[in-house]
């Protein structure tokens, strides 16, 4: 059966249909479906390990796209597109990370002199090193892996003039890539910058949540290769629940900068299903802070462009009016 | 190896002879908690900070590398602007066309039906040409999605442009008056839709400059096509016909400056990109084009020359406007200024 054709013929619950907390499965025309299926991705022990992107590309078969040396600390990936469906990020910042301490001292010994004498550099010359961490002895480095949202209103979907995105029973969103005629218009349309064109194939793809592993009862490859379970996968509602008592665990032991991204249900797009715990501001990792799924305002553009046809009509008619007299 | 029973001083989790004891799953790590000994980081703490609380900056732009948010539009130039013009062009084309066949002017009649229908087709190809697919275009015909403004428009093109067919050769060769009637009606009716639903298809993504624009862009984009259409009207229709056309340039131009004017006042700094860089320069070209083109067919309404040049002008400035928004548009999605600052606004004043 393929999923798509239930966009005709079925007339849909437009109550909720644009933008609201509702569940997209049973949104998409699915009567009986298992639950919502989802990514928490706790940035806060991801340490940059890039398994997820591999395991991702080796899994889904993806071409190479660029090696490339950027100076962005760790990442030479860049961002998520056609063939990069899992991203890491890495942020380096003067900023203490609570109140951490590597519970490793050296009273009593000269670590400096130590280093000094092995080292090429003379500590006091370099602007860090093992032993002298830098200015005010405050670094943090984030790594947070990013991947596909599976939005609840997703805007790629929406706007998919072929159906070839599609809503899978798992709540997933899905491009059938033998449907896909390249248009181009979902890669605009996504406010998180996840799917793009493949240079050369002219189609648009984008991360599936691993439809076919999913399908038979596999967790995603990237969450499989996970070593430290920063990428946690599972049921929505449930993940959701851990997420929260995390957070409250993170907040309890004063890492206040925790926050969570894409998890309330009442945002723009109404909520993700792939959500974030992050240490600092979205922006910071490249997401956007209030994403709002376009097609939430498509009602009123077409009614600005209903009335902007009636006044082209409006105009055609006063100017044969006014034409004899022109 | 047999004494490695108590390895560790700051962790809870032990490697011993039996195997590993007191391990916490690894996403119950806590980052940044001290696990070492406790006490000497309290007097490095930053004077004027809170307990714990790192110091966050005030709110000013940051970004990732300065990367882009979203991903631009792949699609190209003189495709999607040539397919955004030649639609306004098209649709507002039958219209008058049809209009000059009801009132009796075969020529501006016979021009401006002929017109519609070569900038139909011509905007299907910029479309079909521009597909990673092109082969697949008739993927866009295997559902209808209101959602989908891009989806819409084919259906909509898909009727529209053999119905200008008809007209168009109906009109030209004077042959089975009564169907060149009945599809010049049809497609005139089409027609607004051919020269507004462009408004939509481009709003409706999250290109800052293009989605802010929504309310306004319909009404540029209609007042683009009828200064075109006019415009056309103008350039190849005798003077003693072109009356309408002459009439719709005005209204064509009054609508779509006075519609972008308030767009850009609206906006705030996301109507940037329409005046700054290679967007800006269209605009300002297009602009000026119209008002030149408008004054000169009013002013020269008398001389063939003045009004196909003026014509010519109009057409231009038609153009060049869907360029600058085409390019505006590329600029706003390029620089993540445009993604976060006005969501990072808004999310403030939500709060």
């Amino acid at each position: 059966m393929a999923p798509v054709d239930i966009q005709i013929g079925r007339r849909p619950n437009l109550q909720g249909a644009l933008h609201g907390d509702t569940d997209p499965a049973t949104q998409g025309g699915y009567s009986d479906h298992p639950p919502r299926m989802g990514f928490f991705t706790d940035t806060s022990v991801c340490i940059g390990c890039k398994a997820c992107e591999v395991a991702c590309k080796e899994w889904n078969a993806i071409p190479e796209d660029g090696l490339v040396f950027t100076g962005m600390s760790m990442d030479n990936t860049q961002g998520l597109g056609a063939s990069t469906w899992r991203h890491v990020a890495f942020i380096e910042q003067r900023k203490p990370i609570a109140a951490q301490d590597p519970g490793v001292h050296h009273e009593g010994i000269d670590v400096s002199a130590l280093a000094g004498q092995g080292s090429g550099t003379a500590p006091d010359q370099a602007a860090m090193t093992p032993t002298t961490p830098g200015a005010d002895g405050e670094f943090r480095w984030l790594m947070a892996s990013d991947v596909c949202k599976h939005c609840t209103h997703a805007a790629c979907l929406d706007v998919c003039p072929t159906g070839s995105l599609f809503r899978t029973e798992f709540g997933t969103v899905v491009v059938q890539e033998d449907i896909c005629n390249g248009c181009g218009y979902c890669i605009p349309a996504c406010p998180y910058g996840v799917i793009d064109q493949r240079k050369g194939d002219g189609r648009a793809w984008k991360c599936t949540l691993c439809y076919d592993r999913l399908s038979v009862g596999q967790e995603p490859a990237c969450a499989k290769s996970c070593p430290t379970n920063s990428i946690q996968f599972g049921p929505l509602d449930e993940l959701r629940e851990r997420a929260d008592a995390r957070l409250a665990r993170l907040h309890e032991a004063g890492v206040t900068d925790a926050r969570l991204y894409g998890r309330d249900p009442d945002d723009g797009v109404g909520g993700d299903g792939a959500f974030f715990l992050l240490l600092d501001e979205p922006e910071v990792y490249g997401l956007p802070p209030d994403p709002v799924v376009t097609t939430r305002d498509l009602p009123s553009m077409w009614k600005h462009v209903a009335a902007a046809a009636v006044t082209l009509v409006g105009g055609a008619l006063a100017a044969f009016a006014a034409g004899r007299r022109i | 190896m047999s004494e490695r029973t108590d390895v560790s001083t700051s962790s809870s989790a032990d490697v011993t002879t039996n195997g590993l004891r007191g391990v916490r799953p690894d996403r119950d790590a806590l980052t940044g908690v001290a696990t070492g000994k406790r006490g000497r980081r309290r007097d490095r703490r930053r004077n004027g900070q809170r307990d714990g609380a790192p110091t966050v900056p005030a709110a000013e732009f940051t970004s990732y590398y300065g990367m882009p948010v979203i991903n631009k539009p792949v699609w190209s130039s003189p495709d999607i602007p040539g397919y955004l013009f030649l639609g306004g062009l098209a649709g507002a084309a039958s219209l008058l066309g049809a209009g000059a066949q009801a009132t009796g002017r075969p020529a501006l009649g016979r021009v401006s039906t002929a017109g519609a229908f070569g900038a139909g087709v011509l905007s299907l190809v910029g479309l079909v040409h521009d597909l990673g697919k092109p082969s697949r275009f008739l993927h866009m015909l295997r559902v209808f999605k209101v959602t989908s403004p891009m989806s819409v428009g084919s259906w909509v093109l898909a009727g529209y442009v053999p119905l200008a067919g008809i007209a168009a050769v109906s009109s030209v060769f004077g042959k089975a008056p009564k169907i060149g009637m009945a599809a010049t009606a049809g497609s005139a009716l089409l027609g607004p839709a051919v020269a507004s639903y462009t408004a939509a298809l481009i709003s409706d993504t999250a290109v800052p400059a293009w989605h802010d624009g929504y309310p306004e862009m319909p009404f540029v984009f209609v007042g683009s096509g009828a200064s075109a259409a006019g415009g056309l009207g103008l350039l190849a229709a005798p003077l003693t016909q072109s009356g309408p056309a002459r009439a719709m340039a005005v209204f064509g131009v009054g609508t779509e400056l006075a519609s972008f004017e308030r767009m850009e006042r609206r906006i705030g700094m996301t109507a940037e990109p329409y005046s700054q860089g290679r967007g800006g320069v269209y605009v300002r070209a297009g602009k000026a084009l119209s008002v030149l083109g408008v004054a000169g067919a009013l002013l020269g309404r008398r001389n063939r020359v003045v009004s196909a040049l003026s014509g010519a002008a109009l057409l231009a400035s038609s153009a060049a406007t869907r360029w600058g928004i085409f390019h505006a548009g590329m600029q706003s999605a390029n620089d993540p200024k445009y993604t976060i600052i006005p969501q990072r606004e808004r999310s403030k004043d939500r709060r």
